[in-house]
């Protein structure tokens, strides 16, 4: 689904990612760890060309989209994101932070729209928000509604950068049944989070990153329980 | 005869008038005698007038310096446009060097030099004005833009839609909310500077309250008269932007 071949990305002189391939396939759920500055939130960005990779291609269902030729808005359309701070449009309701995308990008109509939102809305229990606004809500709430602005947008690809960082400690635990929830219905997801717990239990496959690099990848279980790399086993001394 | 008229013909038979007979006789002076109040209106017409249009003109360009700048300055690397890049440079050029001189100084190169021939002197005060003001919106409104959240624009993107969606809006919005303020600032600094356009011989409330000083000799009241509309104008105007700001301020409620 998701092809990274030697993808590098450098901020100036500071080289973030160092030759990176990687492959996603469908149904995935793609689980990254790694410390603070490691280049993983970088990584997940460069997916859907929030940043621009130094060097390297991407390519999402067949199609090369590091060419510039290609029209990224159609493909970011296919690729949902969840930011660690919510980022939902404070001046507007719910209701229309969720159904705008979908309507703009002529996806669906408003109705439709109207619709849709309604349903995901029970999904995660906010019905009653639809025309609250954003600084009526709690963290966890914002976050739910993050998730769910863009599952609106019928994505293949969900990507998860720090979702639960930014929260009260009570509220983590609301906006990762959603994310268990959305991984239940097979949704493919790549995840940036320091939630061990989550990795384990969701996380099909789990990297870890430092320096720029993969250094060690491996299904969640065998990935806590026998750590090979000395640099994973240090962090994960560290974390869990 | 009207009552003020009569007031002031019964003071010349007092020998000595009190202090409050002579102010009432300055200001006579400066605003009945022969209908003087209605030349400070006229020049409150075009001072109205000559804002209007510099406001529409400083508007306009304002907004296109500065969707130009940003747009510029959002380019993603690697895909840098020559011609934007071009015209971008004008637009800092004109920015600077608008920035860079005084008002004053602009109105009397537009009106003395520029268009020395032009006899229509409210209409090139009003370029000039309009001409000065776009600049400084341009940087207030490149301001707004530059100080909102960049994961706003960022989260607009990420759902698919295009640049001129996202700005259209997400961030126009937004960022509107933010410059209000210094918008309306903006704009008195603009309305108040309407008096320089007195020195190119533009007829409005300065001009007109020199020309009665150079007949009565009298200076207190028409300057006070014309400090007064002008405050008044003010005070109208910061009504109407604390209104709009109030119902702007919607979604902040808890």
């Amino acid at each position: 689904m998701i092809d990274v071949k030697n993808l590098s990305k450098s901020f100036g002189d500071h080289l973030v990612l160092d030759d990176i391939s990687e492959h996603i396939s469908p149904g995935e759920k793609v689980v990254v760890i790694g410390p603070s500055g490691s280049g993983k939130s970088t990584f997940l960005r460069c997916l859907n060309l929030l940043e621009t990779p130094t060097a390297g291609t991407i390519t999402f269902q067949g199609t090369v989209i590091t060419d510039p030729k290609v029209k990224i808005d159609k493909v970011r359309q296919q690729m949902g994101m969840v930011f660690q701070h919510f980022n939902l449009f404070p001046n507007m309701t719910i209701r229309r932070n969720i159904t705008l995308a979908p309507v703009r990008t002529g996806l669906m109509r408003q109705e439709e729209a109207d619709g849709l939102a309604l349903s995901l809305l029970q999904r995660v229990d906010l019905v009653d928000k639809a025309e609250a606004y954003p600084s009526q809500l709690s963290g966890g709430q914002k976050q739910r509604i993050a998730i769910v602005r863009a599952l609106a947008m019928k994505p293949k690809v969900m990507l998860f950068d720090e979702p639960t960082s930014a929260l009260d400690p009570e509220m983590v635990g609301e906006v990762l049944d959603v994310m268990k929830e959305l991984a239940r219905d097979g949704m493919t997801m790549v995840v940036v989070t320091h939630e061990m717990g989550f990795a384990r239990e969701v996380g099909s496959r789990v990297l870890f990153m430092d320096g720029g690099h993969i250094l060690e990848q491996n299904e969640p279980h065998a990935f806590f329980d026998h750590p090979q790399n000395p640099r994973t086993q240090l962090f994960l001394s560290k974390v869990l | 005869m009207s009552y003020w008229e009569q007031l002031y013909t019964a003071l010349p038979p007092i020998a000595e008038r009190n202090t409050w007979q002579e102010i009432y006789g300055k200001f006579y002076l400066s605003w009945f005698e022969g209908g003087r109040w209605m030349t400070y209106f006229q020049g409150l017409a075009t001072t109205i007038q000559v804002t209007v249009m510099a406001l529409a003109l400083g508007v306009v360009l304002g907004v296109l310096v500065a969707v130009i700048r940003t747009a510029h300055d959002q380019q993603r690397p690697g895909q840098h446009n020559f011609l934007l890049g071009l015209v971008n440079l004008v637009c800092k050029v004109y920015v600077t060097v608008i920035r860079g001189t005084p008002m004053l100084v602009q109105l009397m190169i537009m009106g003395f030099v520029v268009f020395k021939s032009s006899r229509n002197f409210a209409l090139v005060g009003a370029l000039s004005l309009g001409i000065n003001s776009g600049a400084y919106v341009a940087e207030i409104i490149r301001g707004g833009l530059m100080s909102l959240d960049v994961g706003q624009s960022e989260a607009g993107r990420s759902l698919g839609l295009n640049y001129m969606d996202t700005m259209r809006f997400i961030v126009v919005p937004q960022a509107f909310k933010a410059i209000l303020p210094s918008l309306g600032n903006e704009f008195i600094v603009l309305l108040k500077d309407t008096s320089l356009i007195s020195v190119i011989a533009g007829k409005e409330i300065v001009y007109f309250a020199r020309a009665i000083i150079t007949k009565t000799y009298e200076p207190m009241f028409p300057y006070l008269i014309t400090a007064a509309m002008y405050l008044i104008m003010v005070l109208i105007f910061s009504w109407l932007q604390g209104k709009l700001e109030r119902r702007l301020r919607q979604s902040d409620r808890r």
